[in-house]
């Protein structure tokens, strides 16, 4: 059954305001593109949940979206801070509840499986279990040691940006694949933005690369250059200029806001912000290909 | 040859790693000295990206802990549970860098809050990421970082990741498999961790005294029976660092 539809009917459909939302992707396939709809759609009260909020939360949460993050890591990966997440915990604005990145995957991988927790050896670091009250320990019923566990993870909704997948919502990535599967199965609802669309018999020529099948997705929207700044393996460059730019604009409320009035507010979707970044940046963040070798299945 | 400090950091750093050692890697330095190593005394080093990218080739310096040429050519790309979990955890990494705002007396690290309410920060910082787990698992955590008086206080405000926390063998009481905190490279020299797990001074760079490392600790700095100095960065550090790793000069 075909899933096609446009980004702004998917988040209009199914993230509702005070939805925990999980947009996936490790510094790589970051879905960018919705989270500038969700802000254009004005929901509310959010929880966004992401091991690294990154610049899309930023954003979020300089939007107005955010009532809470979950999170691992709040930096400006090889840049520095995320200022307007820090002066929000700092001045008490916004609720957080903190983990490092395992006990956070842990707590996707325990939401991915349907357990009621998931285990981890301890690391000699407690004042992060003693600060969280999610971080329980438990006695390992076979050896008598203690382990730290942590509970599942399950977003209302997980938007998971995709090189390639068929209208149906049978996807593959490739590149850091950080943690889209487990967010995918965690969740309630399964948003997918793609670079492309193709026939199911593309899919299916390279099983071993689909990472979500099809019934767990909900809708399939055709974005292509949906992560920028963030980038997609073999299709465009992490554009590192903006995420240095980000930092200067951040350093003033009003550049924010300024910076949201022009490149979300004042685009319909992304094709439009994707044509005014320019000719330029296109340039920069071209990426010349480099093919795997083909592996054989087999005709059997 | 004149060197900056962070050339001097980088290459000291690089001196630790051994040939054949598996480096759980950041980008920035810890990237810089892991190269710098391969192309000296390491050839067979082999890069563990916590993006879950093993054996990387990169053919750029990369900027940023997931950037795509980390990818390109490397060995194996695994989801961000394996790498924790079957690299991390499982006790196949033998080498890790952390850094941190703080580091105290016994090696813990603060990357997450400084002033003693975490519920009200007086500074909110990134936060563990990955260095949590990396601290408590991997073999050695190496530190590289300015020795200034502020960042080496006899107490962390909050432990990120542990060193010997409280010493005495209060780490190994925990079970955590790694070995913590086994080198801190700082401009002046290097800190070690004696029998009790307190950082002591075991090493001076050229000009630097112990005078002036104690006057930047912020606890009774102990001084190594057989205090050494170590070598000036060599031209042939240098120029690899210069011309081949960052020819741009990111990190310098």
């Amino acid at each position: 059954m075909t899933k096609l539809t446009t980004l702004t009917e998917a988040v209009a459909s199914y993230v509702k305001d005070g939805d925990t939302i999980y947009a996936a992707g490790f510094t790589h396939l970051i879905p960018f593109a919705a989270g500038h709809e969700i802000i254009r759609q004005g929901r509310k009260d959010l929880t966004l949940a992401r091991a690294t909020p990154d610049l899309i939360y930023e954003m979020m949460v300089a939007a107005g979206c955010a009532k809470k993050i979950i999170f691992s890591y709040i930096g400006n990966p090889g840049v520095g801070s995320l200022r307007i997440i820090r002066a929000e915990l700092e001045a008490g604005h916004l609720e957080w509840e903190e983990y490092s990145h395992f006990s956070m995957i842990c707590r996707l991988q325990a939401g991915a499986s349907g357990l009621p927790f998931m285990p981890m050896n301890q690391t000699a670091a407690t004042d992060l279990e003693h600060a969280n009250p999610q971080y329980r320990r438990v006695k390992d019923p076979y050896t008598g040691r203690e382990v730290v566990v942590v509970p599942p993870l399950l977003p209302d909704v997980a938007i998971v940006h995709v090189q390639r997948c068929d209208a149906n919502g049978n996807a593959q990535i490739w590149g850091i694949i950080g943690e889209q599967k487990e967010a995918a199965f965690a969740a309630k609802h399964v948003i997918l933005t793609t670079e492309e669309i193709v026939d199911e018999s593309v899919i299916r020529s390279d099983p071993n690369r689909t990472v979500i099948p099809d019934f767990i997705v909900d809708a399939v929207c055709l974005v292509p250059y949906a992560s920028h700044p963030s980038y997609t393996q073999g299709y465009y460059d992490r554009d590192n200029t903006f995420y240095l730019e980000w930092d200067k604009v951040t350093e003033d409320p009003a550049r924010v806001k300024a910076w949201l009035d022009e490149w979300v507010y004042g685009v319909k979707d992304r094709a439009e912000y994707w044509i005014k970044l320019g000719a330029d940046v296109h340039k920069r963040l071209e990426v010349k290909p480099r093919l795997a070798a083909p592996v054989n299945y087999g005709d059997y | 040859m004149e060197y900056t400090l962070s050339e001097l950091l980088i290459i000291n750093a690089a001196r630790l790693l051994k040939d054949g050692d598996t480096v759980f890697v950041g980008v920035g330095s810890p990237n810089l000295a892991c190269n710098l190593a391969m192309r000296t005394h390491a050839p067979s080093l082999l890069m563990i990206y916590e993006a879950g990218v093993i054996g990387s080739r990169p053919s750029r310096l990369p900027l940023s802990i997931g950037d795509p040429t980390l990818v390109s050519g490397a060995a194996a790309v695994t989801s961000m549970y394996d790498i924790f979990a079957f690299y991390l955890q499982r006790g196949n990494v033998d080498v890790a860098f952390l850094g941190g705002a703080q580091i105290d007396k016994f090696g813990n690290i603060n990357a997450t809050v400084i002033g003693s309410d975490y519920a009200h920060p007086k500074v909110r910082m990134p936060g563990s990421g990955g260095s949590m787990e990396i601290a408590g698992w991997a073999n050695r955590c190496y530190v590289m970082t300015p020795h200034q008086k502020r960042r080496f206080p006899e107490k962390c405000d909050f432990v990120t990741s542990a060193g010997f926390l409280g010493g005495g063998g209060q780490r190994e009481a925990t079970g955590a498999r790694g070995g913590g905190t086994q080198c801190v490279v700082t401009d002046l020299g290097l800190m070690e961790p004696d029998a009790n797990g307190e950082l002591v001074l075991t090493a001076l760079h050229t000009g630097a005294s112990v005078e002036q490392a104690r006057a930047n600790t912020g606890w009774e700095l102990k001084v190594a029976e057989h205090l050494h100095y170590t070598e000036s960065p060599s031209e042939k550090e240098l120029h690899i660092l210069r011309e081949e790793l960052d020819p741009q000069g990111t990190y310098r």
